[in-house]
Parts: structure tokens; C-alpha cells; sequence
């Protein structure tokens, strides 16, 4: 079996280049900061960022100047507020102005469906009587060919490259999630490439032991990197907790755009990797996040012969 | 009843009247799409109280929540420990929402017309607006698929306004748009339950009408916050003061609830 373990700097190197579309997706948990750092780090350029909610992490890399568009469906800082530093580019262009594409929630997760399964369009009950066709001509309705009146359309979207975070994942790729699955399986079948981010690498039989888990499956996967902890301040389930703490001093010091820059010399460019991160953070928080077990019952495949 | 729990209070906070003015709301409801922030606490207090079978279901994929401390987001980890189902948001918004299992949602915004269309997008022009706001998220779809749709949100004037900067999520539309809600399952805004009343669109127009003041909230008050000349309903009444006990378990609901409100 193809061992496709790398380094994160490495699988940046490789299959992020300028001018990429890419897609870190994640619904406020598995959300791949250690990916996105080394984005910056890496000082990529132009990129097309897509995301449903493209939370801190998206608020960071626009800051960091690597993106020239983004393609959305919510906008916050999740049970905090705003984000300041994509509001600042939407609204006063600084540090520089970004291109919008932006759908609801259902469309963009129908949007990968569409990519994934190399469909034309997704069909979808929205937008009917919303401003949002009107400023997005990729929304747009037909008449159900079935005779039962107009339905919303939205296109196929097929990233360059989706980096997926997730529990545990062998060096072949085959990676389990559980939690919030979010669309993290849509947007890697819809991507050309595939990153996949673990906070475990495991053996094939661990993999094999419980199939209905493996939510992606090697053969799309590219590279595998193995990061504990490469979610955080967003959270894994069962392994760390979101660190909310991070998430209110981001929505203080990202209202200037100085303390950004500091922060992000400091957190981002100072720093070589994840590990160095994760011991600038400290042993103290990092325990704090940890939750006390709370493991599913066991099931049963049975052994057929 | 007759013990202390079920007797007024008269010490509680406008926006505690609204959490439970929305609790109250939920009587009998069974599930319930729930939004960030106060609607979380007011689905996890009917819970308490009036509507013991509701099933919180949540954006993130999340049926039947169980949450065990008051969730910082919809996203909170909280919310998938000891849930009923937690599925991928394909299934959520397709099967559960689209699919129309969702009996009532509760929604807000930064703006509301008098039909109870939603502004969740910008202030001022789409392409140059003065705020950025977060956006539909799932709201667009959720007022569109959802059986009823209550809106929760505090009464201000730059909230209540005569004309939306844009109709993110449709509400009963404007009269000449009327037409386009031929395609939308939901029968849209029942109600809205803010800080110092409740209103509904219990009227051939569908226009937003005052049927309930909360204690202390004069009618000329809440006129005042109102961009547009409001409709007063026949019946219009006083909103019951909090109990005791409603009181309690909101406050026990918001604990833990970090800036989430």
C-alpha cells in the first residue's frame, strides 16, 4: 500500500500553488489551522479560498494577503461575532480588496455534491424570493423538467486542492471521522487533490476494523500528514475542545490591523512548524482542552468465511 | 399552583423576557431548527418547561441534541456527545430540512420589514456596504423549508426598518412579490418576539401586528422603535410577567454561555 506520509510543509509545497483554488473545510470543528499556517507561511499568493464559514482561520490568510477571492456562505467569528479582518477587506479593500462568491449553506455543500458526482447542477428548495440570485448569477432556478414548478440550481465546484482534517487516517489516506461531518466528505470527492490531516496515524487493520467510519477513502488522497493538535483553536471531537479563549481574544486584537501583523510575525512567520506552535501554546492549555472520555458502545461486523 | 415558582416576578431583564416569551412559544412543539445565540437558550428552556419532546436540531448535523452545557456555537462538541443522530450537512439540509421534518425554526437578523423578510448580508450596498454581515448561512433555505418560522430579535429602530438594505432570507415577501412564494413550502413568519413585545401576521396582508407588549413597555415605546406605522391587533394584550420558576431555569440555561448572546 502506497505510503503517501509527509511532512506539512512538504504537502503545502507540493499541492498548493499560486493562484490555486483551495478548500480547508471543517464545520467549526476540524478546522486545519496547522494547513492554513504553513499557507502563510509559505507566503502563497492569489489563491481562491472556499469554505462554508470561513471562521479564523480564513480571517488569518486573508490578513496575510495569500487570498484574492473567496467563496462562502457565512461569515463569523462562530458564537463570538464578526471577522474583522475579511470585514476590513470587504469593506475598505484593505490590505486589499477581495472578490465575494457567495451561496447559502445548502448550496454550497449542494455545490460539492454537484463537483463530487461530476453532475451539471444541484437542485435545491432556496433562494426563491432572496436578493442573494440577484448579486450571484451562479444561483439561478429552472423549471423541474417533471412539471412541479421552478427549483434553485447551483453549480458543480471542484477545488484544486481540499485539506481535510480529521481523527485518525493510515498512511494510505483512508481517514475516520466522527463528530460533525460537516461536508468534508463532499469537498474532498469534489477536489482534484486531496490532503488528508490526522490527529492519528493508525494501522490499515484499525482502518479495516470499522468501515462505516472511513468516511474518505485513500485512492483520493494525495498525502497524508500527521499533526495532533492541527486543529487547533477549533476543536476535534473526543480529542481537544474548541479553545474559546483564543476565539474572544481574536475578535479584540484582529480589530487592528497592526495587532494582526504582530500576531501573525509572532504565531505564524516566527514559527517553523506545528510542533514549535504547540509548545507556544503550552502543555497547560493544551491539557485544559482535553475532555474526559466518553467512548461509543462497541459494534459488531462478524467475521464471514 | 401556588408556591413560590409560580408566582410573577417582577425582577428580570428585557432580554429574559424575550428568552421566555420564545420558550413559551415552543409549547407543543416537536422539533425545533435552532439558531445561534439567545434561540439556544430559549430551545434548551422550553425543554425544561413547556415542550418536554422537543428535538434540537442544528445546522451542523445534529438531530435530538443533548447538550450538557450551554453551546458556545451551533458547532459546539457539546452537541454531538449524547445526541440523537448526527449526520453530514448533505442529510441535514436534504432530508431533515428540505425533507420537512422541521416544524419550527427560529431566525434572526440585523434588519426586519414589516412582512418579516430578513436582512442578514449587508448594511448598504452589496458591493460596497458600510457593515458586512455574516451572511445566510443555512437561513436562506431554513425559511424557506421549515414548517414555521419564528423570528427572535431585540426591537430597535435601525432593526425595524421600512425598506431592507437586502433580502437575505423571505419572509411573507412584499405584496406585489407575493406571487413568488408559490414555490416555498413554509408558511413563513408566524412570529416575532423581541425585548419589549410580541408581534404576528394574523392578517390579510401579512403584515406585521402587535399582539403582545411586555410588562413596563409602553404601546408609544414600541411604536417608537418601529420604522414603518405599525398595525395594533384587536386583541392585543399584556405578555405574562416571567415566573420564578421560567426565570430560574433561563438563568441556569445562560450559564456557561460565554459571549454567545
Amino acid at each position: 500500500m502506497a505510503d503517501k506520509l509527509t511532512t506539512m510543509k512538504e504537502a503545502i509545497g507540493l499541492y498548493v500553488r499560486d493562484g490555486a483554488s483551495v478548500c480547508i473545510e471543517g464545520f467549526t470543528a476540524f478546522i486545519c489551522f496547522a494547513a492554513g499556517h504553513e499557507i502563510i507561511r509559505q507566503k502563497k499568493r492569489n489563491l481562491t479560498l472556499i469554505r462554508m464559514t470561513p471562521d479564523l482561520i480564513y480571517d488569518q490568510m486573508v490578513a496575510a494577503g495569500v487570498a484574492r477571492k473567496i467563496v462562502f456562505s457565512y461569515l463569523g467569528n462562530p458564537g463570538v461575532g464578526a471577522l474583522h479582518c475579511l470585514r476590513r477587506a470587504i469593506e475598505k479593500g484593505s490590505p486589499a480588496p477581495l472578490e465575494l462568491e457567495e451561496y447559502s449553506h445548502y448550496g454550497m455543500v449542494g455545490r460539492y455534491i454537484a463537483g463530487a458526482s461530476k453532475l451539471p447542477f444541484f437542485p435545491l428548495r432556496s433562494y426563491l424570493g432572496s436578493d442573494l440570485p440577484g448579486v450571484n448569477g451562479r444561483i439561478r432556478f429552472v423549471d423541474s423538467p417533471y412539471g412541479d414548478g421552478m427549483v434553485a440550481v447551483v453549480p458543480p465546484l471542484t477545488p484544486d486542492i481540499t485539506i481535510v482534517h480529521a481523527q485518525r487516517a493510515d498512511s494510505n489516506g483512508n481517514a475516520q471521522l466522527w463528530g460533525l461531518l460537516g461536508a468534508q466528505k463532499e469537498a474532498a470527492f469534489a477536489a482534484k487533490n486531496v490532503i488528508v490531516v490526522a490527529e492519528e496515524i493508525v494501522d490499515e487493520a484499525t482502518i479495516r476494523s470499522d468501515p462505516n467510519r472511513t468516511l474518505i477513502p485513500g485512492i483520493i488522497v494525495e498525502a497524508v500528514v500527521h499533526e495532533p493538535f492541527g486543529a487547533h483553536p477549533s476543536y476535534v471531537q473526543g480529542y481537544y475542545d474548541r479553545d474559546n479563549e483564543f476565539y474572544l481574544k481574536w475578535d479584540e486584537l484582529s480589530r487592528d490591523e497592526d495587532g494582526v501583523q504582530k500576531w501573525l510575525d509572532e504565531w505564524v512567520y516566527a514559527v517553523a512548524d506545528r510542533s514549535e506552535y504547540l509548545r507556544k501554546v503550552g502543555k497547560e492549555t493544551l491539557e485544559r482542552l482535553r475532555p474526559p472520555s466518553a467512548p461509543a458502545a462497541a459494534v459488531d461486523y462478524g467475521t464471514y468465511r | 399552583m401556588n408556591d413560590a415558582k409560580s408566582q410573577a416576578s417582577d425582577d428580570y431583564t428585557p432580554s429574559e423576557m424575550m428568552i421566555i416569551s420564545a420558550a413559551r412559544a415552543l409549547a407543543g412543539v416537536r422539533t425545533v431548527f435552532v439558531g445561534v445565540g439567545l434561540p439556544n437558550i430559549a430551545c434548551n428552556a422550553a425543554r425544561r418547561t413547556v415542550a418536554p419532546d422537543l428535538e434540537l436540531i442544528y445546522e451542523s448535523g445534529v438531530f435530538g441534541a443533548r447538550p450538557e452545557r450551554q453551546p458556545l456555537s451551533i458547532g459546539d462538541p457539546t452537541l454531538v456527545t449524547g445526541a440523537t443522530s448526527v449526520v453530514s450537512m448533505a442529510d441535514l439540509f436534504g432530508f431533515y430540512l428540505q425533507g420537512g421534518l422541521v416544524e419550527v425554526a427560529l431566525l434572526g437578523g440585523a434588519q426586519i420589514d414589516r412582512h418579516g423578510n430578513l436582512n442578514s448580508s449587508v448594511i448598504g450596498d452589496y458591493r460596497r456596504p458600510s457593515v458586512r454581515l455574516p451572511g445566510s448561512g443555512g437561513a436562506i433555505e431554513i425559511a424557506i423549508n421549515a414548517q414555521r418560522v419564528f423570528v427572535v430579535m431585540q426591537l430597535k429602530r435601525r432593526a425595524f426598518v421600512e425598506k431592507l438594505d437586502f433580502l437575505t432570507s423571505p419572509g411573507h415577501l412584499s405584496e406585489s412579490d407575493r406571487g413568488r412564494r408559490a414555490g416555498i413550502p413554509s408558511e413563513g413568519s408566524q412570529l416575532v418576539i423581541t425585548d419589549k413585545a410580541v408581534f404576528d401576521f394574523a392578517n390579510s396582508e401579512r403584515e406585521m401586528q402587535l399582539v403582545s407588549r411586555h410588562p413596563g413597555c409602553s404601546v408609544e415605546q414600541i411604536v417608537d422603535e418601529i420604522g414603518w406605522n405599525l398595525r395594533i391587533a384587536d386583541a392585543a394584550r399584556l405578555t405574562t410577567p416571567p415566573t420564578e420558576k421560567e426565570l430560574s431555569i433561563v438563568r441556569d440555561c445562560r450559564r456557561n454561555a460565554g459571549r454567545s448572546d
